[in-house]
């Protein structure tokens, strides 16, 4: 190297420009790289050094049992992704909205998010119902809502993005696997009383009586937080049906499943199918009036993987050793990390340019690999799980990646 | 989808009879634990208690934390835990009314509308000191083995343990308030208050002691009803508001101020609906009781067995 010499400018561009190379690779993403006149153009809580997003769950209600899990999975991710130097260079700050379990509630608990805080997306709602009153918001004020429930399908929205799983993925793979696992050939469909159940279950017969050409023997709905099924149980010891289709929602879940077992309805007597039962549920409900009984999920906590392993040590390590994950809590935990690569791969916050930028990303998620389809929906493995004793359970079936479709044909 | 019994065989008709029969009679000592806490306190004293429901859960709440005591503490007793700890929810929710009334139901005796306010904000209180102690989620406590399970007479008949022990603490219950109310001198203070305040205090009797004393049982019997369901179903913070509109049904039903009123009007409810529900479906089971209330109410408004005198 030649001397120092203020006559060689060359030298000293050279030697600026390891140190600007040095820089660079030490802290990747800079704000000040994503200047805020340029990832912000509508108008959103952004500034040079934080991004606001919104939260909007039921902290409170009959709900609070299945959505406590979702508010504690977004926060551990939106801490994570904070220690990691946050989206494009900025922390991410959460307002915190409580639904109550209220459908109206969310509707407005939404709008005030995004047209008071403009926040610049919102990890929220778990109820169809929830999520169904809070749509025209967000479609009408341009927001951007990362749902993480499994649901009926029929829905596909600019504004939403849905980490769970649609009908044709829960329902249908979940009822193939079990009409050829016990040869049933009679179902007993019951549910709370609101649009997902329902839609569920009409889903549900169309398959059963057209593909798998069994027999639906009983359909009932109850509301959510009814606490007295005598009736129904005695009408289905009567009926005797193969399989037990159940989709009880939220707090009634522990009063069901306890009845069900003091009326000597047990696994060895009784199949029972369901999908509104997660380790959240299992926890209030008690593994022992569960043994036995199958759930249909894209994730059990009981996975084996290291992503799964690594997230479940941290949640652990955030909430309490006693604490457990169920799908939607997974689900959530996906939501602030898929927004975070959105609005990287878009270099904005811009809601119509994340969304532009979404379709085709790819996330290692402790359920395994998850992407993003056209649809705003994500492909997604089913798994049937059954519970033990101790509210965990144990996997007995992985399907391949399903592709979602929430608009099957012949099943609406 | 109805049920059309031509499709069983006569046994089986008289095991749904049977199972049907007990799931009418489980929910009438539901409704009537309930009931008979708000219609000591509607009925006797005229107070309309819109934290009833409260009351309950704050029973409910008291079992579950004699249950995390007794197995973070004396894992020995957990068999025998469970009816202390119905003692207990009686004497918390029983003491926490007494205070309720000196602090604030006393001076709203003669202001009815006053009354449903002040208890609608202290339902409030009470939810959301559930919440900041308790938690949002719901809570169950961990039920001794012999609650758990069902009676066998025979194959297809399975008479759930729990259901069993709510009737029993029920029937105790009812009994016990009748034998105090009309057969002991308290009871007697408690009555005369109701029928005529002046004299009573005329003749010597602390009105206002009574009136505590009545207000704390009231509450006290809620607590034991809450304390109860924890059988059935879990507990939240809200879980009282599910309760407090059956039990003012109940009540208004059966015609406030008559314990007799109280009793009938549960039954009749209680087997409407599980009629209904068994023959129709889940909640137009309900609707059809509730119908069936509404125009038996609007063809007599004062409830089935009103009371000659109130207060």
């Amino acid at each position: 190297m030649k001397p120092h010499s203020i006559h060689q400018p060359t030298q000293r561009r050279k030697i600026l420009g390891l140190i600007l190379a040095g820089a660079l690779v030490t802290h990747p993403i800079l704000a000040a790289d994503y200047p805020t006149a340029k990832v912000n153009t509508t108008g959103l809580a952004v500034t040079d050094t934080t991004v606001t997003v919104g939260q909007l769950h039921s902290a409170t209600g009959t709900m609070a049992i299945s959505e406590t899990g979702s508010i504690e999975a977004e926060q551990l991710a939106i801490d994570q992704i904070n220690a990691a130097g946050g989206v494009l260079g900025r922390q991410i700050k959460v307002i915190k909205e409580d639904g109550a379990s209220d459908w109206p509630t969310f509707a407005e608990k939404a709008k005030k998010l995004l047209v008071n805080d403009k926040v610049a997306s919102v990890m929220g709602c778990w109820t169809s119902a929830s999520r169904k009153a809070v749509l025209p918001i967000f479609e009408k004020e341009n927001g951007l809502l990362y749902y993480p429930t499994f649901y009926e399908g029929l829905e596909q929205s600019k504004n939403v993005f849905y980490e769970g799983q649609e009908a044709t993925q829960q329902i249908l793979a979940g009822l193939d696997w079990i009409a050829k696992e016990k040869k049933a050939k009679t179902f007993y469909l019951i549910g709370s009383d609101y649009i997902w159940p329902r839609t569920s279950n009409k889903i549900a017969r169309k398959h059963i009586e057209n593909v798998l050409k069994g027999t639906v023997v009983g359909e009932e709905y109850y509301a959510l937080g009814q606490t007295q099924f005598g009736s129904l149980i005695n009408k289905i010891k009567l009926k005797k049906p193969d399989v037990i289709y159940a989709i009880i929602v939220g707090g009634s879940n522990v009063s069901f499943y306890k009845q069900l077992k003091a009326a000597g309805i047990t696994a060895d007597k009784q199949t029972l199918l369901t999908i509104s039962v997660t380790e959240d549920e299992a926890l209030g409900i008690g593994g022992e009036n569960l043994v036995g009984f199958y759930s249909a999920m894209k994730y059990f906590q009981s996975l084996q993987n290291p992503t799964n392993e690594t997230f479940v040590k941290a949640f652990k390590a955030k909430y309490g050793e006693k604490s457990v994950i169920g799908d939607v809590t997974q689900a959530a935990y996906e939501g602030p990390w898929l927004w975070k690569l959105a609005c990287e791969k878009a270099c904005s916050f811009d809601v119509d340019k994340v969304v532009a930028a979404s379709p085709g990303i790819e996330l290692d998620a402790p359920e395994g690999g998850v992407k993003i389809h056209q649809n705003h929906h994500l492909w997604s493995k089913l798994r049937i799980g059954q519970w033990g004793a101790d509210g965990q359970a144990k996997v007995l079936y992985e399907s391949g990646l399903i592709e979602p479709n929430p608009f099957p044909k012949g099943y609406q | 989808m109805p049920i059309i019994l031509a499709d069983y065989s006569i046994s089986e008709i008289k095991s749904i009879f049977i199972m049907q029969g007990f799931a009418g009679l489980s929910l009438f000592s539901v409704l009537l634990l309930m009931a008979l806490g708000l219609a000591i306190i509607f009925g006797q004293m005229g107070v309309v208690n819109l934290a009833h429901g409260e009351f309950m859960a704050l029973g409910a709440y008291m079992v579950y934390l004699c249950s995390q005591i007794t197995s973070d503490h004396f894992p020995a007793f957990q068999k025998y835990y469970f009816v202390v700890a119905i003692g207990v929810a009686f004497v918390v929710a029983a003491i926490f009314g007494a205070f309720v009334e000196w602090a604030m139901i006393r001076f709203l005796y003669k202001r009815p509308l006053d009354t449903l306010l002040a208890t609608w904000g202290l339902s409030l209180v009470m939810q959301q000191a559930f919440r900041s102690i308790f938690g949002a989620r719901e809570v169950t406590p961990t039920l001794p083995e012999w609650l758990m399970g069902s009676f066998k007479p025979t194959d297809t008949i399975d008479i759930p343990i729990n259901g069993v022990f709510v009737m029993i603490l029920s029937l105790l219950l009812t009994l016990g308030v009748y034998l105090f109310m009309f057969r002991s001198r308290t009871g007697l203070h408690m009555r005369a208050t109701v029928q005529n305040r002046i004299m009573s205090g005329a003749v010597g009797i602390n009105t206002t002691l009574v009136d505590r004393f009545t207000f704390a049982l009231g509450c006290g019997i809620a607590g034991v009803a809450g304390a109860a369901f924890t059988t059935i179903g879990s507990t939240g913070p809200d879980s009282g508001s599910r309760y407090i509109v059956d039990t003012f049904l109940v009540v208004v039903f059966g015609g406030a101020g008559n314990m007799l009123g109280t009793i009938l009007s549960s039954f009749g409810i209680a087997q409407a609906q599980s009629i209904s529900e068994f023959f129709l479906e889940g909640t137009m089971g309900k609707v059809a009781t509730l119908m069936g209330i509404v125009v038996i109410l609007m063809l007599r408004p004062q409830g089935l067995f009103p009371s000659k005198v109130r207060v």
